[in-house]
């Protein structure tokens, strides 16, 4: 199990969740990762695309323009 | 023996009709996945994310919704690069505004084709309904939309299937045509209620369609971009931009994009390596980008920027107001400025 983490600052939704996506697609079920995004819309929108796809947020926050999101890969 | 279980992809853009053709279709037991194309111009995403004034009430991505609602995976797909030919050289035309509806759904369909046959699906679904909508969703364009898009007879148009030829997927048995529909028309009525039969609530209905194309102001921005510039081509950038302030092309060289509020004005700033810009100091004001076409501005053309962006600030009826100008490099000055009187605007001005 491995950490990783994704810049997507600067980009506007949904491109922070085509990020989250492609990223996760190479990695393995119990990995996280750590997206930075700075569009407040990733807030609603990365776990929304986790809750679907089965992956789960750990953690999230949003502080100076920054919004940082955890997510665990979930089973294939 | 099961009978193996069909797998089908169904085009979700977030509205209506695409979350009822891919239910209609989860009913008859296949396996839905949906794909969700991001071109750059979707009204799905961003623009709320600029605008302070909508922090109050979080954004949905409509496309994320429908998935959920439906309980189905969504892979977003990002075309942005090879959309762009769509949008500059469609080959049946534009629809009412920049819209190249046509070669949008064709391309959109052939992208799904291909995803079915790397993913081992069997066919596509879309929320096509005849004649809802004036150029791609007529009867004698849904049979180009299969043809051009190499989708043929695995293009299936749950909603008003039963007014055309069936397709292999109902050849084959895998769905009933009689628990498809036959949707016609401009009239939202049949949507609405099979909404409600299947227990959805609270569905986006977008006015025009799913994207910015079919605005008449955004496409006129579009238009202004390729005429100043002397050519059809854009980046993402000059897309997003073209979303957000006020758009004032006061020379044929250079446009100012004035932020219209404070979260205009943080979007903009983050463009402030790409153009120059000019904010009032003396008084509160709007952050304005300078976007010239050969990258050369003038001190008179800067002169009238910062006249013109003074009117919009707090600053607008003093006599001088301090505007600084920095450009790319991020060397700055201090230029002073009567602000522009509203009567000398010229209205031709506003993009
Ligand atoms: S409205 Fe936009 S996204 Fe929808 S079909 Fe037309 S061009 Fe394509």
């Amino acid at each position: 199990m491995s950490h990783y983490t994704l810049d997507a600052k600067r980009l506007m939704c949904p491109m922070p969740v085509i990020r989250t996506q492609d990223k996760v697609a190479e990695l393995k079920t119990g990995d996280t990762l750590e997206v930075t995004c700075t569009d407040p819309g990733a807030l609603n929108d990365i776990p929304a695309w986790c809750r679907i796809n089965g992956h789960v947020v750990i953690s999230s926050s949003e502080e100076k323009g920054e919004v940082i999101i955890t997510v665990k890969v979930g089973e294939a | 023996m099961a009978t193996t279980q069909r797998k089908a992809v169904a085009l979700i853009s977030g509205g209506l009709d695409s979350l009822l053709a891919a239910k209609a279709v989860m009913e008859q037991g296949v396996h839905v996945e949906g794909i969700n194309f991001y071109t750059g111009f979707c009204v799905e995403g961003h623009t709320h994310a600029i605008r302070k004034k909508d922090k109050a009430k979080p954004k949905r991505n409509n496309a994320l919704w429908v998935a959920e609602q439906l309980g189905i995976k969504l892979h977003i797909v990002d075309i942005i690069e090879e959309y762009k030919d769509v949008v500059i050289n469609p080959s049946h035309g534009y629809g009412q505004h920049m819209n190249p509806c046509l070669d949008c759904k064709g391309f959109m369909v052939k992208k799904a084709h291909e995803w079915i046959q790397e993913n081992n699906f069997d066919f596509i679904i879309t929320g096509e309904v005849i004649g809802q909508r004036p150029m791609s969703q007529r009867k004698d364009t849904m049979p180009v939309i299969a043809r051009e898009s190499g989708a043929g007879d695995l293009l299936v148009r749950p909603l008003c299937a039963q007014h055309l030829p069936a397709t292999l997927p109902e050849q084959e048995g895998w769905l009933d045509r009689e628990q498809m529909f036959d949707f016609s028309g401009r009239t939202r009525k049949p949507q609405m209620a099979l909404a409600e039969s299947y227990g959805f609530e609270d569905y986006a209905q977008p006015a025009g369609g799913c994207c910015f194309l079919t605005d008449e102001k955004y496409s006129k921005k579009i238009s202004d971009l390729w005429e100043s510039r002397g050519v059809r081509d854009y980046e993402l950038d000059d897309i997003m931009l073209l979303k957000v302030g006020r758009h004032i092309r006061p020379k044929k060289h250079f446009k100012i994009i004035i932020g219209r509020e404070e979260g205009e004005n943080n979007f903009l700033s983050g463009y402030r390596k790409m153009f120059a810009s000019l904010k009032t100091t003396s008084h509160a004001g709007p952050l304005a980008l300078l976007d010239s076409v050969n990258g050369e501005l003038s001190d008179e053309d800067i002169q009238l920027a910062a006249q013109i962006t003074a009117r919009y600030s707090q600053g607008r009826t003093a006599d001088k107001v301090e505007v600084e100008f920095t450009n790319k490099q991020g060397v700055s000055k201090l230029i002073e400025v009567t602000p522009m009187a509203p009567s000398k605007l010229d209205e031709a001005w506003h993009v």
